[in-house]
């Protein structure tokens, strides 16, 4: 099993509705959040291009913060999430100074938190809750080991492309172009 | 836009600043371990509601943890306005019930209007000190001389008790300042205006033209919805705008018009679709009123013509209108919803209906589908008793074609006139906050100054409360039941709302405020049932239903029963028009003596150092009501002032640089607002996201953060076809050293 996400740049009105709905489903705290929304633009007025995206932990296959952590608080799941184990983290921070995306914070009660594929929702075969409120649809979650899933699916239908993928940390968020 | 960064930088700053305000929350925290208790998969309880947090009412599950503690909100599967996703307002609803800074007791005021200086009363004293003030105005001016100005729920009740004690004057903001023009150029037209929420039915649209409708930014729920679906299909969109918004980059064409001047475009569409016979001449000749007088009315209206006013393009205006017809009838030139911008605005919004008709999409799928809903009973009660005069007697003859109440005129019939004393002496004020929201606020004060009685019924302490001799705290949404949803879609459907927690704090449902009220008026016998539940009950019976099916469901939805969605082939139809036909040349207007053909009429342009003040919506904002709103202040705590990189470069303005602003007439911002330098807006205009640059110190997170564009609109352009109030003819130039503000202001 290798869970997967990917997002369609091309539909994302960058609403900012997956951050909100992490935030209430996961109890994060206001002021933090687990997943953000990025702009990009490129071109001089009038001939522009701009790009909408819903950024999150990418799961890493190869993953520098599981790799580093001195504690094994940071380890893999089934299919490949990422998760953190509150109660095992010292809040060293070397997960998120080896995390190429910025994805991990500091949570206040002392520990570092981060996306977690909404693993309490996908293991009672539900969406992560970002997915399943986006007013666009433009997320797709899945095991990509199963090629029917949603996720599987559209990747193979459409181009898409990983956010910097010379880190060699093989990221599992992928978004389409 | 909450990007990574501004998240970090906001934690940085003080993560126990922004902490406290969100007391509300219990944090599940230590105890967990990984993958957190969570909420979805364990939250045993779940209440219907349908959203408040703004217009589109989305219905949907309010979810609690086993404390009774509110954790999320989702949307309900069932509803045809979420279709199960709320919008970032909507999933951050609970802010709204757990925002610290609520109106929490009633308050009497005990020094002039504009000093904040309250008192606490008992509702009791309250609503008796209202009731006392009402019967006193009754008793000199008549019933009359009382008015409603509100927006959402709660307005029902108060309209309901206006009606009651026989007064017509209630009006929503929502009309004159918002979408008035379009129901009214599309009534002219077709007979029925698009309806809230429209029935664009973009899901199976070809092509979409949005002209300055910024679906994406605005969240009108089902329509950003059913974009994203046309984008899967390979709908194509235009999107005409000064300002490359959201939907702009999610569009083969773009075209940056010059503001003010999109009557002129639209006629050449019109032009290039009549003259190269790409008009549906089926549906035209069958349906349509008056297109030999539309076709001679636009013979000169060529490409090349509207190139020197637009500034778009003349093959770019050819290839659209030919992208329009190939689609057509499953087009969509969308009608918009904010269209109050430069005066003429019925008239612009007559031209996209024409448009609309010419291309047979009305009535059509992928165009406009035909709405059915539900008619809730009414309880049977006594004739209302009938008004003697209304606010239409303020400007005798004007705004005949208004068929809701204009705010502006209910403000300005409140102030005497060189010849007449004030018709309107008492307002009661219900979830709007107006000088946020109608243009020239000194205006709006110089009415509440003339008032005899002024009450706010408000969940927040906004500008208004200031302004208000009796404030009334209102209770949530999540806190109460309310009317019936029974806004008219695909399918008819009801939605409900039940509260999911009791009021907190002294605050009370609209309901109740509003029975005790007429109680105390003794209009008692309009508001029959002590308990909005069992007015639901008896009204859900008559239909079949009841409130404990609904509880369950929270939406109930059936079977279309009037006609079918999309006219059938070759449908004889009557249309609800003077001539039964949809009349692209409009007797209503004529008969008026307005245009009956849109016109291009030349608006003023900003004067040397000046750019157009353009105004828009953020994502997960309503307006001004949410700005305070802790879960979403969190995704956006201010507005910015977008300027083109040419005007910074002339002004050396750098990014994130705070400026103030100075309108035409010489009004200047209370507070500064940060530059965003960005290609995204043209050199001629500026752009900021409306709401912001709260002056309540009440409201604690926002006070002072960015700019009240409200504020900046002193030059306002009425619509003479039915009062609508033009926003978008003010200018601004930039004020660097905010030194100086500080002392000059």
């Amino acid at each position: 099993m290798r869970y997967a996400m990917a997002v369609d740049t091309k539909k994302c009105v960058g609403c900012s509705d997956c951050v909100v709905a992490c935030q209430t489903e996961n109890d994060v705290p206001i002021g933090y959040c687990r997943d953000w929304v990025v702009e990009t633009m490129d071109g001089t007025y009038p001939q522009l291009e701009v790009e909408l995206r819903s950024e999150r932990c990418n799961h890493c296959a190869n993953s520098p913060c599981v790799r580093c952590c001195p504690t094994g608080a940071s380890h893999f799941e089934e299919g490949g999430i990422v998760l953190v184990t509150h109660n095992k983290c010292i809040g060293c921070g070397a997960c998120i100074a080896s995390c190429p995306y910025d994805a991990r914070y500091p949570h206040p009660k002392g520990y570092v938190d981060k996306c977690t594929f909404c693993h309490h929702r996908v293991k009672e075969g539900m969406k992560p809750a970002c997915v399943a409120v986006c007013p666009t649809k433009c997320m797709y979650f899945g095991d990509l080991e199963d090629p029917n899933s949603d996720v599987s699916v559209i990747l193979k239908k459409r181009k898409s492309k990983t956010l910097i993928p010379e880190a060699g940390t093989q990221p599992q968020l992928y978004f389409l172009i | 836009m909450a990007t990574r960064r501004q998240f970090i930088r906001i934690s940085a700053m003080g993560a126990g600043a922004v902490m406290a305000g969100a007391a509300g929350f219990r944090l599940l925290g230590s105890e967990l371990t990984d993958g957190q208790k969570a909420t979805a998969a364990v939250l045993a309880t779940r209440t219907p509601t349908y959203c408040e947090v703004c217009f589109w009412k989305c219905a949907g599950w309010v979810w609690k943890d086993d404390e009774g503690n509110i954790k999320k909100i989702t949307g309900n599967k069932e509803d045809q306005h979420s279709n199960g996703r709320f919008c970032p307002r909507g999933t951050g609803g609970p802010g709204m019930y757990y925002d610290e800074d609520r109106l929490k007791v009633p308050l009497i005021r005990v020094e002039e209007r504009g000093k904040q200086v309250f008192r606490e009363a008992s509702w009791e004293e309250a609503l008796d000190h209202v009731a006392g003030k009402m019967k006193e105005i009754i008793e000199k001016n008549g019933p009359e001389s009382l008015a409603l100005l509100n927006h959402g729920s709660g307005g029902k009740y108060f309209t309901d008790l206006m009606k009651s004690l026989g007064s017509e004057n209630y009006a929503q903001p929502s009309f004159a300042q918002c979408r008035g023009p379009r129901d009214v150029g599309f009534s002219a037209t077709f007979g029925e205006n698009p309806g809230s929420p429209e029935n664009t039915d973009i899901r199976d649209t070809r092509c979409l033209v949005l002209i300055g409708s910024h679906i994406g930014e605005n969240m009108h729920n089902g329509q950003v919805q059913e974009m994203s679906d046309a984008i899967d299909k390979g709908a194509t969109i235009i999107t005409v705008d000064p300002r490359f918004s959201t939907a702009a980059g999610k569009s083969k064409y773009w075209l940056p018009i010059k503001p003010a001047t999109d009557i002129a475009l639209l006629l050449a569409w019109i032009h290039e679709i009549i003259y190269n016979d790409y008009y549906d001449k089926k549906y035209v000749e069958k349906y349509c009123y008056g297109f030999d007088e539309l076709k001679e009315h636009v013979r000169s209206f060529t490409p090349e013509w509207a190139y020197g006013i637009t500034t778009i393009n003349p093959v770019v205006i050819r290839e659209t209108a030919r992208e329009m017809a190939d689609a057509s009838p499953a087009v969509i030139v969308h009608p918009g919803r904010h269209v109050t911008w430069y005066g003429d605005d019925t008239q612009r919004t007559r031209a996209v209906a024409i448009l609309n008709a010419l291309l047979g999409s009305w009535g059509r799928r992928g165009g406009f589908y035909r709405q059915e809903g539900k008619t809730v009973p009414s309880y049977p009660h006594p004739e209302y008793p009938k008004p003697q005069k209304s606010w239409r007697e303020w400007y005798p003859g004007k705004y005949n074609l208004a068929d809701l109440g204009v705010a502006n005129v209910i403000i300005d019939a409140s102030i005497p006139a060189p010849e007449k004393d004030a018709m309107i002496k008492g307002w009661l004020v219900s979830g709007t906050n107006l000088p946020l929201t109608v243009p020239n606020t000194a205006h709006t004060i110089e009415a509440m100054q003339n008032l005899d009685l002024l009450v706010v019924v408000d969940t927040m302490p906004m500008e208004i409360t200031g302004w208000a001799d009796v404030v009334l705290p209102e209770c949530t949404y999540l806190e109460r039941y309310d009317s019936l949803r029974d806004s008219p879609h695909r399918k008819p459907a009801l939605a409900l709302r039940v509260p999911a927690v009791e009021p907190k704090y002294d605050s009370k449902p609209a309901y109740w405020i509003a029975r005790e009220l007429a109680q105390r008026l003794g209009k008692g016998e309009y508001f029959h049932f002590e308990k909005p539940e069992e007015l639901l009950d008896w009204q859900l019976k008559q239909m079949g239903s009841s409130l404990d099916e609904m509880q369950k469901a929270g939406v109930k939805t059936w079977d279309r029963e009037v006609d079918d969605l999309y006219f059938g082939e070759g449908e004889d139809i009557a249309f609800w028009t003077n001539t039964s036909k949809i009349e692209l040349y409009s007797t209503a207007l004529e008969n008026e003596g307005f245009n009956p053909l849109p016109v291009y009429t030349p608006h003023p342009e900003p004067p040397e150092g000046f750019y157009r003040l353009i105004y828009g919506r953020a994502p997960v904002h309503t307006f001004s009501r949410t700005s305070n709103n802790p879960n979403l202040f969190d995704l956006m705590d201010e507005n910015t002032l977008w300027v083109n990189p040419r005007v910074a470069r002339e002004w050396g303005l750098t990014a994130g640089q705070y400026i103030h602003l100075k309108n035409q007439d010489g009004i200047e911002t209370d507070f500064p607002i940060k530059v965003r330098i960005t290609e995204r807006i043209r050199w001629d205009s500026v752009y900021m996201v409306h709401g912001f640059g709260h002056a309540d110190k009440k409201l604690t997170r926002t006070y002072g953060r960015g700019a009240n564009d409200t504020k900046l609109i002193t030059s306002v352009m009425m619509d003479p076809v039915m009062g609508g109030t033009g926003m978008r003819g003010n200018f601004v130039t930039f004020i660097t050293d905010l030194e100086r503000k500080e002392v000059t202001s």
